[in-house]
Formats: structure tokens, C-alpha cells, sequence
């Protein structure tokens, strides 16, 4: 009865879904307002049953009706309830259900916020959504269905991969799924621009708020995915290009590049093409992202149990690349730029370095990532690149980017003069070289960190004197106190402001990542009872093995007392936890976190209980946790952009244009 | 507007065209990085006396076993391997057994049920296998004149394989990868 509710939904949903796309054709065709109300009809339809099927399947996982396959696989009775609920994204049949029930979320939303709006584009940005939603749901209909039932049913369930039984399940997904969904709303607008001939700024202003929101979900679905590895995954390391990080991480690089270029289409009305080329790339590169990890071409740790489905989304990749790039080619006699860059030194080209520079790296992970593939068919021979290439190729890009953020936000648009250069850059400079010389006497003398570090400083320096300037200025304009001010100058300019917040955040991560990838120190030893092991500051010392058995495993706990400097700092207990299923045991790193270094502590095996004799691996990782707080002040930023903190309608056009007047006026 | 054309087409078909050839892959299969390189070198003690340095064999072409009397496809190949190697031993070929992760009396018995008389050693710290990379047993590599790993094989070996993977060493042929037996390897 379950199955039968969720399936006959999902293929409603199917059937609105095409009439959703024959709606705009019908309306453009006859230009009855009717059709235009079917397509909006047929977006609440899809979501509505969508809901019901996403809503079905929770029910049976939380209620555990092995009648249905998925469930049986994906929970046992034993399973609590927050993991029954997380199944849902736990196995390839529900998480493209829970894909699909985002998108129209999505598209319902868009609907409902431009219902009276874009009358001209909405159609086509609701036809692409029925498009894709298509797709999706045939995909769940009739190649990976979640609802497929048993013949018979088993008496317990087979339960989640035990690596996924962790509260970074409830986060990860969800926010990585949204991030990938919520480009669609853009490309859906770009597609329409495209398709309609309306190819001014319309589109971009439209979804410009979407799109950061959807960037910013790309942005905290890779840092929690990273936050999971270095915790659960056990292996003292936050990012291993495995293929699957790098799907998630390749649409989270055009998305920032067309972040930023669009602000140069805006003003400039430059760069038109480029835009709608990006948002194509990142929109193919989700898509492409879900190929990989589905359908099972590249080895991988993620790899979801393949089928038919790698097939389907093959299709639909040709499909969206090869569609919107010829359409994009049969408009790009109307997308000639009006103007030519000015100079190059000025903010047009700092914005375009920095897009060629996100891209160049796109390239680089993208061919790296398929380079097993390409290897096999062009030499015979499987050849996998490693970290190593990933980190050479990147790390030199990502520094010119830090460069880039520092420089960006500063000079001024068209030319910048000298005058400008010396005003908004000597002290930020001065600033960055003392630090960096500092560094430098401090013994950070390896290049990378070395230049990462003085390059954040730049970027930093450069964001408080330009507010600090912005603040004296209002001060002297209002006679407001410093925060008073401060506030305003952020409320009136949201954009500028939120984005600074969200480079100081980008900063704290990209000073994270320096330092913890050069200075880290890891050891590894078999200690008997009493023996220790020293690391950096501290001493590990084993004092024994314990062996607990827990509802759904075996746990073998291994205790280390730790001292820093000589002095106790606690005991820390990794485990190894033996889950019936499972041929080999799933490791609990612990750590023990501080703001300047993080002692992380792997039990990698024993020799048995009673002999009391333990091999452990551990590391001494700096900085870490300024990756995640990163995070976090990168989510202020975007909220600080994002939120309407005032009430004027279309507020952002003319904050955009104050932002710029403003730049003009300091640039002379 | 054609030029543009040709030029995504270019650059997007067979950018797709290389992902559906993914599909006809096995993105699981792991080809040994050891064909065509040097073999490590090791020297191990035999089970009648002496020992055997792997250099002191070039000039010849090597057929390195590794096998252990507990494993099921490796009783399966002996009565092959020893046939071959009365037929090559004349022939410039050598064949060395690496007993890996035995007993000593389970090995000798081994050697003497399916009276193996070519010169096997034992690699009881596993230094062998593990330069070799050596997952389950048996696998077993051919080494050219030059010592030059040619063929690696992971399971058990028939006398077809074995004639003509030496033919091929005799006449320096690199194979393109490895092969698989007809038993799976079991560890």
C-alpha cells in the first residue's frame, strides 16, 4: 500500500512534469494566458506529489516496512530514528528521490516569487525546471525505483553503511544536494534568456540572491564532506581528491567565477557570453558530479551501487551540454559586448584574472579526475593521479586567487591610476610584507605557507582599511560612533559588505589549509601497556585496551593518557568498532582540539586484549579548525548579503550602483 | 556562428564519448604497476640448501611462483608448473617457487606430493611478496633476460598461459596487462 501510494506519485508526478514542459510551447505558440497558468499549475502539481512520495518513503524508513526494498537495505529495527529518517539519502534510490523533491522545491519557489514578475522569461525558467524534473523522475520511476517492493519480507533489515551512521549524515547531503539544486534556478533563468531572445541583465539581477544562496550550500556541503572525512573517515585528513569530492568541488568553481563576473556584466555590461557559459558549465558539472558517483566509471571510496542509472544520466549530461551550448552558439551573434576592457589594471580584470584562474583549476581537477578514463582509452594503460598532481597544480592557482580577493574588492573599475593603486594599497602591502617578514623570522620559511599566509594578511588588511576608511568617512558625514557607523555603511551596502565577510571567511580557510597541509607531523607505533609514544609537544602514553559490546557492534577502545609539554591533558580512547556486516572494522578517531593545533589519535590495530599490545597512528595537525571556523564566518557573510536588512524594493540595483560611485569617486 | 559550432562539438562530443567508453570498463580493476619494470631483486634461502639471488639468474628468463600449501588454486597449477619447467629447463628458463606464509613441514610436503623439482625458497618475512605487491596467492610473474618484470598472472595457471607467456619473455614481448586464472586468487 506504502509502495503503491509513493510509486503512483512519483509517476503523476512524471506526467505533470511533461505537461509542464508542453505548457510554455502551447503558450508561446497561441500566447493564451491559460498555458502560462498550466506551467505554474504543473510546478505546484510535481511538487506537491513529489512531497508525497518524498513524505511516503520517510514513513516506511521511520516505520520499517521491509516490505519495500529500500527499506529493508537501508534500516534495521535497531536503527534510531534520525538514521531511519537519514536513509532516505543513505543508497542511490532515495537520495535521487530526495534531489528530485529539492528541485521542485525550488521550482516552486521560484514560481511563487516571480509569479507576477518575468512574465516573459518565467515560462521557459519553469519549462527547463519541468525538463530536468523529468528526468529525475524517470530516473527514480524506472531505473533506480525507491519504492520497488519485496516478495517476501525479511524479518530485520539490513541497516545503513555503518560509515554513514553519523550526525554529519543529517548535514552533509542535505547541503550538498541543495548546493547542486539550487544552481538550477540560474541556469533555468540563463536557458530563458536564451531561449527568448531576452538576453539583457534581466536574468542575472533575477537570481543573483539564488544563486550566492545556492553557492554558499555548495560551499558548506564540500566543508562539512571535509568536516566528515578528518572525523569519522579516520584518517587524519580532511580532503583526498578522491574523484567524489572532486564532482562536489568542480561546480562550486564556476559558480564563484560567475558570482564574481556577473558583477562585471552588471555594471559594465561586459562578459554576457562568459556568464551564461559558466553557469552552463557549473549547472553540467552537478550533473556530471551525480554521473560519476553513480554510475560507477571511476573507482572511488563514495561509489553508490551502479545499474542502469549511469546510463540515464550519460543521456541527460549530452543532453544539457550539448543543448545549451548549441543554443548558446545559435545567440551568440546577439551577445556581443558593448564595451572593451579599459586597462588592465582595474577591477573588470581583476575579476576576469580571477575567473580565468577558477577555471584554469576547474580544468586542471576535471582532468585529473578523468584521467584514469582518458589514460585507459587513449594508452591502454589505467593511470590514477594522485594528491600530489592535484595539490602541485592547484595550490599555485589558489594563491593567485587569494592574490586576486585582496586586489579585487579594492581598485577601481575602468583604470586604476596610481593615485588609486597608492591609496587603497600601500598600507594593505606594507602591512602583508611586514607580517610575512615577520613570519619569515618566526621560521616559516617553506614558500607556500609562507606566501599564503602574506597573501591572506593582504587580503585582510586591505578589508579593514577600506571599511575602517568607509567608517570615518560616514563618522565625519553623521557624526555616528564607529559601530553605529559601521552599521549603517553595512545595511546600505549589504553586498560589499556581507561579500568582505565572506573573503575574511575564505581566508580563514585557505590559512587553515596552508598551514595544516605544510606542517603537520604524524607517527606511528605498536606500544605494549605502559609504553609511550612522543609527537610534536606531546606524549601518548597506552595504559590498555577495553572491549565493550555495543547494540549494533563490537567496540575495542584503546586508552591514551596525553600530556602537552609534560603536562596531563586527559585520556583519549580510539576505537575500533566491529560491525557484524562489515569485513573489516570501521575506526573512531578521537582528537583533542585547540585553536592552534589539533592531536588526532588513530587505534589502527591490536595485537588482542589480553596481550594488551596496540598499534596506533597519530597525527599533530595545526590550524585545522580555522577551516572550520571559516565555515562559519562564511556563513555570516552570505546571511549578512542575503538578508533583507532593508526594506526597499530592488534595493540591490541601486546598492550596486552606489558601490561602484563610490569606487569611481576614491579612483579620481 | 558554424565555426563556433564545429568547435563545441569538438570539444563536447568526445568529452561525452569518453565517458560512455567508462561504461565498458572496469573502474575496479587495479593493472600491476610491475610489468615492464625492473624485478626487485631478493635472495632467499632454498629448502634444500643454499640460497637464490634473483640477479644471479639474468641472462635467463625467470618464472617466480608464489604459492603456499594451504592454497587451493596453487595445487591446482603445481602438476602444470612442474611439467613446464621439465619442458623449458634446457630452454634458458628458470623456475622459482616463493613459499610465502607456510609451515615448514606443510611446504615440504607440498613439494613432495606433486614432486616439484625445480628450486623453490622461502620468504618467511614476506619481503618478497610484499616488493612484489603480492595480494593472494598464487601469482606469478615472468622476468625477461634483462630482468625485466613481462607478465604478471593472479590466480592459477594452465599450460597454454604458461607456453606462451615464456615464449613471449624468451622474445622480450611485454604483455599490455595482467592475467587472471581460471580459480580466483584466495588470500
Amino acid at each position: 500500500m506504502t509502495s503503491t501510494i509513493g510509486y503512483g506519485s512519483l509517476l503523476l508526478a512524471t506526467l505533470l512534469a511533461v505537461a509542464g514542459m508542453i505548457a510554455p510551447i502551447l503558450w508561446r505558440r497561441t500566447g493564451r494566458n491559460a498555458f502560462f497558468a498550466s506551467a505554474l499549475a504543473a510546478i505546484v502539481g510535481q511538487f506537491a506529489f513529489v512531497t508525497v512520495a518524498g513524505l511516503t518513503l520517510v514513513y516506511a524508513l521511520v516505520t520499517t516496512d521491509f516490505s519495500i526494498r529500500y527499506v529493508a537495505m537501508n534500516t534495521t529495527r535497531a536503527t534510531p530514528i534520525y538514521y531511519r529518517v537519514t536513509g532516505l539519502w543513505g543508497a542511490l534510490e532515495g537520495s535521487l528521490l530526495l534531489w528530485e523533491w529539492i528541485l521542485v522545491i525550488f521550482a516552486a519557489l521560484v514560481a511563487w516569487q516571480y509569479r507576477h514578475r518575468e512574465r516573459e522569461l518565467l515560462p521557459w525558467v519553469l519549462f527547463v525546471f519541468s525538463g530536468v524534473s523529468v528526468f529525475f523522475l524517470a530516473v527514480t520511476a524506472f531505473a533506480s525505483n525507491p519504492f520497488e517492493t519485496l516478495a517476501a519480507v525479511p524479518a530485520d533489515g539490513r541497516g545503513l553503511n555503518p560509515l554513514l551512521e553519523d550526525t554529519n549524515m543529517l548535514t552533509h547531503p542535505p547541503l550538498l544536494y541543495t548546493g547542486f539544486v539550487g544552481l538550477t534556478v540560474p541556469y533555468a533563468f540563463a536557458m530563458a534568456a536564451l531561449i527568448t531572445g531576452k538576453l539583457d541583465d534581466g536574468w542575472v539581477v533575477a537570481t543573483r540572491k539564488w544563486t550566492l544562496t545556492a553557492w554558499f550550500f555548495l560551499s558548506m556541503g564540500n566543508l562539512v564532506g571535509a568536516w566528515w572525512s578528518y572525523h569519522v573517515l579516520g584518517w587524519g585528513g580532511y580532503w583526498a581528491w578522491d574523484p567524489v569530492e572532486n564532482a562536489a568541488f568542480m561546480p562550486w568553481l564556476p559558480a564563484t567565477a560567475f558570482l564574481h563576473s556577473i558583477q562585471i556584466q552588471e555594471r559594465r555590461g561586459m562578459l554576457k557570453t562568459w556568464n551564461l557559459a559558466l553557469i552552463m558549465l557549473a549547472f553540467a558539472l552537478t550533473i556530471f558530479g551525480t554521473f560519476l558517483t553513480r554510475s560507477g566509471i571511476i573507482s572511488s571510496i563514495h561509489a553508490f551501487s551502479s545499474g542502469p542509472v549511469g546510463l540515464f544520466f550519460l543521456g541527460f549530461l549530452a543532453l544539457v551540454v550539448l543543448g545549451s551550448g548549441g543554443l548558446l552558439v545559435w545567440r551568440a551573434g546577439r551577445l556581443r559586448d558593448r564595451i572593451e576592457l579599459d586597462s588592465m589594471v582595474s577591477r573588470e580584470s581583476a575579476f576576469l584574472f580571477g575567473n580565468v584562474v577558477l577555471v584554469s583549476a576547474l580544468f586542471a581537477i576535471l582532468f585529473g579526475t578523468v584521467f584514469p578514463l582518458l589514460s585507459e582509452a587513449v594508452a591502454g594503460v589505467k593511470v590514477s593521479v594522485g594528491a600530489p598532481y592535484f595539490n602541485g597544480v592547484t595550490a599555485p592557482l589558489f594563491l593567485a586567487l587569494v592574490f586576486l580577493m585582496g586586489v579585487g574588492p579594492l581598485i577601481a573599475w575602468r583604470r586604476a591610476s596610481w593615485d588609486n593603486l597608492r591609496r587603497n594599497f600601500l598600507w594593505p602591502a606594507a602591512v602583508a610584507l611586514a607580517a610575512g617578514a615577520a613570519l619569515a623570522a618566526a621560521g616559516v620559511r617553506d614558500g607556500y605557507p609562507l606566501l599564503a599566509l602574506t597573501l591572506c594578511v593582504l587580503v585582510v588588511a586591505g578589508i579593514v582599511f577600506d571599511t575602517a576608511r568607509a567608517v570615518r568617512a560616514r563618522r565625519g558625514l553623521a557624526g555616528e560612533g564607529a559601530w553605529r557607523a559601521l552599521a549603517t555603511i553595512t545595511r546600505r551596502n549589504q553586498r560589499r559588505y556581507g561579500g568582505f565577510v565572506v573573503h575574511l571567511g575564505f581566508v580563514l580557510i585557505v590559512m587553515g589549509l596552508a598551514v595544516s597541509m605544510s606542517y603537520s607531523i604524524e607517527r606511528e607505533a605498536t606500544l605494549d601497556r605502559g609504553e609511550s609514544l612522543d609527537v610534536g609537544r606531546y606524549r601518548l602514553t597506552f595504559e590498555g585496551l577495553t572491549a565493550t559490546q555495543q547494540p549494533t557492534h563490537v567496540r575495542v577502545e584503546g586508552l591514551f593518557r596525553a600530556a602537552r609539554d609534560g603536562r596531563d591533558v586527559g585520556v583519549l580512547n580510539p576505537a575500533l568498532k566491529y560491525f557484524p556486516a562489515q569485513q573489516s572494522p570501521i575506526g573512531r578517531a578521537v582528537m583533542r582540539i585547540s585553536l592552534t593545533e589539533d592531536l588526532y589519535v588513530i587505534l589502527s590495530g591490536f595485537s588482542n586484549v589480553e596481550q594488551r599490545q596496540a598499534t596506533l597512528k597519530t597525527l599533530v595537525r595545526p590550524m585545522v579548525v580555522w577551516i572550520w571556523l571559516g565555515g562559519g564566518v562564511l556563513t555570516l557573510g552570505t546571511l549578512l548579503t542575503v538578508w533583507p536588512l532593508t526594506r526597499r524594493a530592488g534595493a540591490v540595483v541601486p546598492a550596486a550602483a552606489v558601490a561602484g560611485g563610490r569606487m569611481e569617486a576614491t579612483g579620481g | 556562428m558554424w565555426r563556433r559550432l564545429v568547435l563545441f562539438v569538438v570539444v563536447a562530443v568526445p568529452f561525452l564519448s569518453l565517458l560512455g567508453y567508462g561504461f565498458t570498463r572496469d573502474a575496479k580493476e587495479i593493472p600491476s604497476p610491475l610489468i615492464a619494470r625492473a624485478a626487485p631483486p631478493f635472495t632467499l634461502p632454498r629448502f634444500d640448501d643454499g640460497a637464490i639471488a634473483l640477479e644471479s639468474q639474468r641472462g635467463k628468463v625467470v618464472f617466480l611462483n608464489f604459492w603456499a600449501s594451504w592454497c587451493v588454486p596453487c595445487r591446482a597449477e603445481a602438476p602444470a608448473l612442474e611439467r613446464a619447467w621439465l619442458g623449458y629447463r634446457d630452454r634458458g628458463v628458470v623456475f622459482v617457487g616463493v613459499n610465502i606464509q607456510d609451515k615448514d613441514e606443510d611446504a615440504r610436503a607440498f613439494l613432495r606430493e606433486f614432486r616439484i623439482t625445480y628450486p623453490n625458497v622461502r620468504d618467511d618475512a614476506g619481503k618478497a611478496a610484499i616488493d612484489y605487491g603480492v595480494w593472494g596467492i598464487p601469482e606469478t610473474f615472468i622476468i625477461d633476460r634483462d630482468g625485466r618484470i613481462t607478465y604478471k598472472h593472479v590466480g592459477a595457471l594452465g599450460r597454454a598461459t604458461i607456453t606462451a607467456k615464456i615464449e613471449e619473455a624468451l622474445r622480450g614481448v611485454v604483455s599490455a596487462s595482467e592475467g587472471r586464472g581460471e580459480y580466483g586468487a584466495t588470500r
